[in-house]
């Protein structure tokens, strides 16, 4: 017998499609940062999804014009929280190049060391909060014990914990104290333990890889259409940092590999970080082996305030410290841009100086609000749970988001 | 940046774009060229396509106010990921009428960027899929990154303006 | 306070009379200390500050020993507002909201510069402190505060939950005082 066409039941009539809208956020205990996303839903698969930033939007473009520069390193603290170190000191270099001051070695050496001990923090949070949205908590809670080593040894540097504000222009404000070398000794010794404990528990966990392999993935082309960088970027196979192909800082000087994952995934993402987190750990030792003598400024009298026992003698250095703290001093015109490996990407600062005492114009640029917006993209066609997953392996922060 | 390199990326916009470029300097090793509006998306994918300037990945978009001119400049940079080269190029727009064409179907990634350029400065971006507030409230009706706009919320009166500079 | 054995020292208990198998105090007393050690928080964490509460309810500054062990998102189920962070004039009504949905009796803590006052960000943007829109009790100041200024706001939120009087949510001063926001 022939078949031509199926039989079909002649009353049948397939139902309307019809969609759900679920509001995720802006309060919501899985997106770390408040941004908001509607999702249109087909049942537990997500068709659109509409996202809305702007609910911490503080203004620090604007807040910087009315700035002298040394007062702008707060602001910029709060742009990247968990790394505030590479912030800072981003922002000094950018104005260290518009002055053109000659940084000595070992300032160089030491924010090194300061900057690859915030990647290692600013990971740390990432990786355990991709575990903690698994549903593996424990491991937020080890990890999170080293955190509280990074800041002690930040408390001895600079005396902040979270907000450091660490460095000034032209240098940092004081050597280290010897209690810094030996918590940075003991948090060497002790982190590699914890973070062979951490993967253990999960880079070969059935589970985890079940709920990360092939999740929320990008392809190449793609991350560098939306001008990705940072981990999202290298996970997708491209393999751009910031510190190799413009080196800032000194970092020609040490040996370290850029891990490249393949095609993007959560997996991809977590594990990129795991491996630059002992990259970061290999190139803070041997910038403590080869840390040569010298000054831990640059001499900058215009910019760095003098040491007290000078103000109180010296006519030129009463001056000076009264410029610097009154936020009078004159910075030459000319319009620049610097740009630092954070945490989650290129971080550039864009500073235009028309002469005067406060910035003319300050752009930054983030690497969260620009990676944020193919998030809509990379969650179409999921279901709600990985595009929780895939948002939080992203690492968006919503104070770099919204600045 | 080498003196042949710059000379390369200008001549690779002079093929097709004569009299294009208003100037070119470079300003602390970054080559800037200031064009004309009209064309610059074109200009743009010229540099994205062409063999010598493969310049396909956007780092950045701003804008800038300058009221004495009276005018508001867009900044673009670009970077060219093969043979590591950056430049900036940067188009001025009369304060009146502050439109020019959106460069979203060269990168998507330019989207966010000029809807933010469009919430503080109010440049109109021609084409742009959704050219709404991003980051401000979506009432506010001024463009707050503008000179003439205070810093401060004025809604405050528990502050002595004096001690605090205003 | 008496100790037993290996230092554990017990609290005080509140005054009343004591005989063979029972013991008989006023109702405040039993619900204060009841309701203190067992208070849900909702982390309405938005920035900085709210980093430095993940390190309070970490291993080293432990929140959980207070009572705090579960940490409600839902606002109908939560005790304890925590606001942590800035606060924009767009998040404003978003924060009414969930405190409006919080069920009586609710507290509100302030962490930090932000929402006590809007901190350094004297913006266009930023809400100049969270008490121009909803009530708040205990302000922790600090940029970002400390944990165990954290923990010390949320002391003296247990001391103000304790001696609370069990009538002062219906008092015509509450209302008032809730009027005063334009919250029924």
């Amino acid at each position: 017998m022939d078949v031509k066409e199926p039989v079909t039941d002649q009353f049948y009539q397939a139902p309307e499609k019809q969609y759900s809208y679920l509001n995720l956020g802006p309060t919501h205990p899985a997106t770390h940062g408040i941004f908001q996303n509607v999702l249109k839903m087909d049942g537990e698969v997500i068709v659109e999804a509409t996202p809305t930033i702007g609910y911490i939007h503080r203004a620090f473009e604007k807040l910087a014009e009315r700035r002298p520069y040394n007062q702008i390193t707060p602001i910029t603290d709060r742009m990247n929280y968990c790394s505030a170190p590479i912030n800072n000191i981003g922002w000094h270099m950018t104005v260290e190049k518009l002055l053109g001051i000659e940084i000595p070695k070992r300032v160089q050496y030491l924010r090194v060391i300061i900057m690859e001990l915030a990647r290692i923090t600013d990971h740390i949070i990432c990786n355990a909060v991709i575990a903690v949205d698994t549903g593996a908590l424990t491991g937020f809670v080890y990890m999170f014990q080293q955190r509280e080593s990074v800041y002690e040894i930040y408390e001895e540097i600079c005396g902040a914990r979270l907000t450091s504000n660490v460095g000034r222009i032209g240098g940092f404000e004081r050597e280290w104290p010897e209690k810094a070398w030996e918590k940075i000794d003991k948090f060497l010794k002790e982190f590699p333990v914890v973070l062979k404990e951490f993967d253990d528990l999960l880079s070969r966990n059935r589970i985890f890889m079940d709920r990360t392999v092939n999740v929320g993935g990008i392809t190449a082309e793609m991350a560098l259409s939306y001008s990705f960088s940072g981990v999202n970027l290298r996970s997708a196979g491209v393999d751009y940092d910031v510190r190799v192909a413009m080196p800032y800082s000194s970092y020609e000087d040490f040996q370290f590999i850029i891990p490249v994952g393949k095609s993007g995934d959560v997996y991809d993402r977590f594990m990129v970080r795991q491996e630059e987190m002992r990259q970061s750990l290999s190139i803070i030792k041997q910038a403590i082996e080869k840390l040569p003598e010298g000054p831990f400024h640059a001499k900058v009298p215009e910019f760095y305030l003098p040491p007290k026992e000078e103000v109180y003698n010296n006519m030129e250095a009463l001056i000076y410290h009264f410029k610097i703290v009154m936020g009078e001093t004159d910075v030459p015109k000319g319009e620049v841009y610097h740009c630092v490996e954070g945490g989650n990407g290129e971080l550039g600062f864009y500073l235009i100086s028309d002469g005067g005492r406060t910035p003319f114009r300050l752009h930054m640029r983030r690497p969260c609000f620009i990676y944020y917006q193919a998030y809509p993209e990379m969650i179409k066609g999921s279901m709600l749970s990985d595009a929780i997953l895939t948002m939080s392996s992203m690492n968006v922060i919503a104070g770099e988001l919204d600045a | 940046m080498e003196l042949d390199d710059q000379e390369k990326i200008i001549a690779v916009i002079n093929e097709k774009f004569e009299g294009e470029i208003l100037q070119t300097e470079m300003l602390y090793d970054f080559l800037t060229i200031t064009l004309k509006k009209d064309k610059i998306v074109p200009i743009i994918r010229q540099l994205y396509e062409h063999a010598d300037t493969k310049f396909q990945y956007l780092t950045t978009l701003c804008g800038i106010h300058f009221p004495d001119l009276n005018q508001i400049a867009v900044m673009y940079q670009l970077h060219n990921l093969f043979t590591n080269q950056r430049i900036r190029l940067k188009i001025y727009l009369p304060i009146e009428n502050p439109t020019v064409q959106t460069l979203t179907t060269v990168f998507p990634a330019a989207n966010w960027m000029e809807r933010e350029t469009y919430d503080f400065y109010g440049v109109i971006f021609e084409g742009h899929p959704n050219l709404k507030r991003i980051l401000n409230v979506e009432e506010m009706t001024i463009f707050p990154l503008r000179k003439e706009y205070p810093l401060e919320d004025q809604v405050r009166n528990d502050k002595n303006d004096s001690m605090f500079g205003r | 306070m008496e100790t037993l054995a290996n230092g554990i020292k017990i609290g005080e208990k509140p005054d009343g009379m004591e005989g063979h198998g029972f013991f008989a105090t006023s109702l405040e007393k039993v619900v204060g200390l009841a309701r203190k050690n067992s208070i849900w928080p909702l982390p309405f964490a938005t920035s900085c500050c709210g980093i430095e509460f993940m390190a309070t309810m970490g291993a080293h500054y432990d929140l959980a020993r207070f009572g705090s062990e579960r940490l409600s998102f839902s606002p109908r189920q939560a005790d304890l507002l925590m606001v942590m962070g800035t606060i924009a004039k767009k998040m404003g009504p978003v924060l009414r909201q969930v405190y409006e949905q919080m069920a009586e009796p609710r507290w509100v803590l302030s962490v930090g510069a932000c929402a006590s006052s809007g901190g350094i960000f004297d913006t266009y943007s930023v809400l100049q402190g969270i008490d121009r829109i909803i009530p708040v009790d205990v302000y922790v100041p600090g940029c970002p505060p400390r944990p165990e200024q954290i923990i010390d706001g949320v002391m003296k939120i247990q001391r103000l939950v304790e001696t609370e009087s069990l009538r002062r949510r219906d008092s015509a001063e509450y209302k008032a005082m809730l009027n005063s926001y334009g919250i029924e």
